[in-house]
């Protein structure tokens, strides 16, 4: 079956993309809350007053599909509280008071791979979860019958606007991901791996091939810099041709997808025991007076970081954890900086106001524009009428909610939103059709 | 911060392309026609145009008014729909005749059916078909030309009896017929203009005008400068361009829209050989109108991923 995904053009407004990242000054207190990952919430093992250092474990995983959390700074805890989430969960979070210092945990020390087991274990103890934005956590991914992956696909294609983290990660972080990738070749038995860039990334892809050429085994494919690259079903098609049906995973086809990022913090954590305590967030959006990507502690308040940028201009019409295409938009800059936190970004009104919603024309924009050819305004006519079996018809479920749709509408008609809707309305039919069943 | 930060699901950014942006191309695309049409049949093209213009938009704004919707005027497909019809008429028509048309596809057509996007039918070709069929003036009169080469509505009935006009005046627009139709030159550009700006694509016009061209040329035993006159001739270019192009009334997919072009190509030359009037085109876009949703379903792109149709 040959396909060809369509994709849009979106501004890239990558303005930091060329500057190194920078170290912030560390903030007076982090906030941690115990869900930055998708599964079940970490369970804290710290209470107030204990002392900690950098990379202190303050909470367990629970469960088969959780992620340890540790200690961004050096100091005290001194406040477990409950902390809404933006997916409207409440968890609680730990807050640490920083002494300033940032004294690393002297206990730790670089795990000992011997095994594949050995190595998913590490990849579960270094708190290490999807850092491209999804926030699974990546040992799940690996727990599969091994021989089962053909292909490791390392997602560098970064094709959200304004966001550079990935790329500059990429390009300054290459022995990190080198040490992780030997590692999976030797205890995985990985054979192919790919690294999926898109085109307009020169810095990346020169330090990219540069590992390819000293790793074999490992290939850097350049990828034309259309949104949505850097989708997992986008991603797999376009570097190994092969197509991810509905509802099912990429090992399904022999694949597994890591986001770049998350290979580095896997390689800095086997090479030097250091936890995943910090993150290479990108600093963007017309408020922010100096735009750049910077190293900050997990749980730091987004307030300290936009200050360290130099302030902001104006007052923003928005604030986004990611991009613009599929970003989350929050309510208070007290919010802290999560382990899937790749951006934030201070839009102007300018950037950020969307025009008016009026009548669908029937311009076929939606569809034309769906990468994986949905008919968006079909299914939004469905939900409407609350039609299960038309949306199942439509296939809804195979929507990865990448916004095409909305940002191509002339009528700018709700389309991705009313998709994420449908998508939700139609699992609870079935989940109350399975239970009549049953 | 003394102001709240606006929330709302992503999206975060838009394109920037509007229905208005889309429905001012299209007028800006129909200018060469309009001004081509007053240059060839002089200045009373330009009061049927202002007063379908003007009618269509003042109607809607009327109906809007007085049914209490929000005002839709602004999107300039009210302006569209009269431009387009006054395009589609003579130039000797009776204004009155103007104004009626006019409200019969704004209000019939268009409000009716619950204003832009629902219109199940093209407003303009709908309006052109029901003067076409109501008003003498439409059929027998005969209507002004420059170069009087052909006598009729237009050039089809002459082509047919073996009294060919020359190309050149056909590409010029130099014969009888509806003010926009004639001139394929002015057409041309405006279809080339719509293109450049991603408006249409081309696969209507060219389809359409194609399956012309081709039953044409089987018809007329490969002649192929009278089955070029043929595609210049009538209303075939301005249907085909900006007619059958309508979002509204036409399939949303590349493959929708090749059957629904290449459908009213061969119900054009059916009605033009075989049926008793002289001109099947505003009839085939009317009639392929009819059939988009069918079109629509059965040219629904293949989901990646997806399972097989059930």
């Amino acid at each position: 079956m040959s396909f060809f995904l369509n994709g849009i053009h979106v501004p890239h407004r990558k303005n930091t993309e060329k500057t190194p990242a920078v170290y912030m000054t560390p903030p007076q207190t982090v906030m941690l809350p115990m869900s930055m990952h998708i599964g079940a919430p970490a369970k804290p093992i710290v209470k107030v007053g204990d002392p900690v250092k950098v990379g202190t474990r303050i909470a367990e995983a629970v469960g088969a599909v959780s992620s340890p959390i540790f200690s961004s700074v050096s100091g005290k805890v001194t406040k477990i509280s409950d902390m809404l989430l933006s997916n409207g969960n409440t968890v609680p979070a730990v807050t640490i008071q920083s002494d300033g210092e940032m004294t690393a945990d002297e206990t730790l020390r670089p795990p000992v791979i011997r095994s594949a087991e050995d190595l998913i274990e590490a990849i579960r103890e270094s708190g290490v979860v999807g850092l491209g934005g999804a926030g699974f956590p990546t040992y799940v991914k690996f727990k599969v019958d091994l021989s089962r992956i053909e292909h490791l696909i390392i997602n560098g294609a970064e094709c959200e606007p304004y966001i550079t983290s990935d790329s500059v990660t990429m390009a300054e972080r290459a022995d990190d991901m080198e040490y992780a990738i030997t590692s999976m070749q030797a205890h995985f038995g990985i054979k192919h791996i790919v690294i999926g860039i898109e085109k307009n990334k020169k810095r990346a892809i020169a330090s990219m091939q540069a590992l390819a050429e000293r790793v074999p085994g490992v290939e850097v494919k350049v990828l034309p810099s259309v949104y949505p690259q850097g989708g997992e079903k986008v991603l797999v098609y376009h570097t190994v041709r092969r197509v991810i049906p509905a509802e099912k995973l990429p090992i399904d086809v022999g694949c597994i997808v890591c986001n770049c990022t998350t290979v580095a913090a896997i390689g800095s954590f086997l090479k030097t025991g250091m936890p995943l305590v910090k993150k290479c967030v990108t600093v963007d959006g017309a408020c922010v007076k100096e735009p750049k990507n910077v190293i900050v502690p997990l749980g730091t308040p987004i307030s300290d970081i936009f200050e360290f940028c130099g302030g902001l201009t104006e007052t923003p019409e928005k604030v986004l954890y990611g991009g613009p295409m599929m970003g989350v938009a929050i309510p208070d800059l007290q919010a802290p900086v999560l382990k899937n936190t790749n951006a934030v970004l201070a839009l102007s009104a300018k950037e950020a106001r969307l025009p008016q919603t009026t009548a669908c024309i029937r311009c076929g924009a939606c569809t034309n524009n769906c990468p994986f050819g949905l008919a968006p305004a079909s299914i939004a006519a469905a939900y409407q009428k609350k039609d299960a079996a038309r949306l199942e018809k439509l296939q809804i479920q195979t929507c990865m909610e990448c916004g095409c749709c909305s940002f191509n509408c002339p009528a700018n008609r709700p389309l991705v939103q009313t998709n994420k809707l449908a998508k939700a309305f139609l699992k609870e039919e079935k989940t109350k059709e399975a239970s009549k069943n049953g | 911060m003394d102001k709240p930060l606006h929330l709302s699901a992503s999206p975060h950014i838009h394109s920037g392309r509007s229905t208005t942006g889309i429905m001012r191309d299209v007028l800006i695309a129909l200018i060469p026609a309009a001004v081509a049409g007053t240059v060839i049949f002089g200045w009373r093209s330009l009061l049927v145009i202002a007063v379908c213009t003007a009618s269509c938009v003042l109607l809607e704004a009327l109906f809007n008014a007085i049914t209490k919707k929000r005002q839709t005027i602004g999107d300039l497909s009210a302006a569209v729909t009269g431009l387009l019809l006054a395009l589609n008429l003579p130039a000797s028509i009776p204004i009155w005749q103007c104004v009626i048309g006019s409200l019969f596809a704004i209000v019939i057509v268009k409000c009716l059916f619950g204003g832009i996007g629902h219109n199940p039918v093209n407003p303009a070709i709908t309006a052109r078909v029901f003067m076409l069929v109501s008003f003498g003036s439409m059929a027998t009169q005969a209507y002004p030309v420059i170069v009087d080469t052909v006598a009729g509505a237009t050039p089809l009935p002459s082509i047919g009896a073996g009294q060919m006009p020359a190309l050149s005046d056909l590409f010029f627009g130099l014969t009888g017929g509806a003010i926009g139709e004639t001139c394929a030159a002015a057409l041309l550009v405006g279809f080339i203009y719509l293109l450049a700006r991603r408006i249409i694509t081309w696969h209507i016009p060219v389809s359409f005008v194609g399956s012309v061209f081709v039953c044409s040329l089987l018809m007329e035993g490969f002649d192929f400068t009278k089955a070029l006159a043929l595609i210049l001739s009538g209303g075939l270019l301005l249907g085909a361009v900006f007619m059958a192009t309508d979002y509204v009334t036409s399939p949303a997919t590349a493959k929708g829209k090749l059957v629904f072009g290449i459908g009213a190509g061969l119900l054009t030359f059916l009605i033009r050989y075989f049926g008793v009037y002289p001109e099947g085109v505003s009839f085939a876009i009317l009639f392929m109108n009819i059939l988009t949703p069918y079109i629509d379903a059965l040219t629904a792109h293949k989901v990646f991923g997806g399972q097989r149709k059930a």
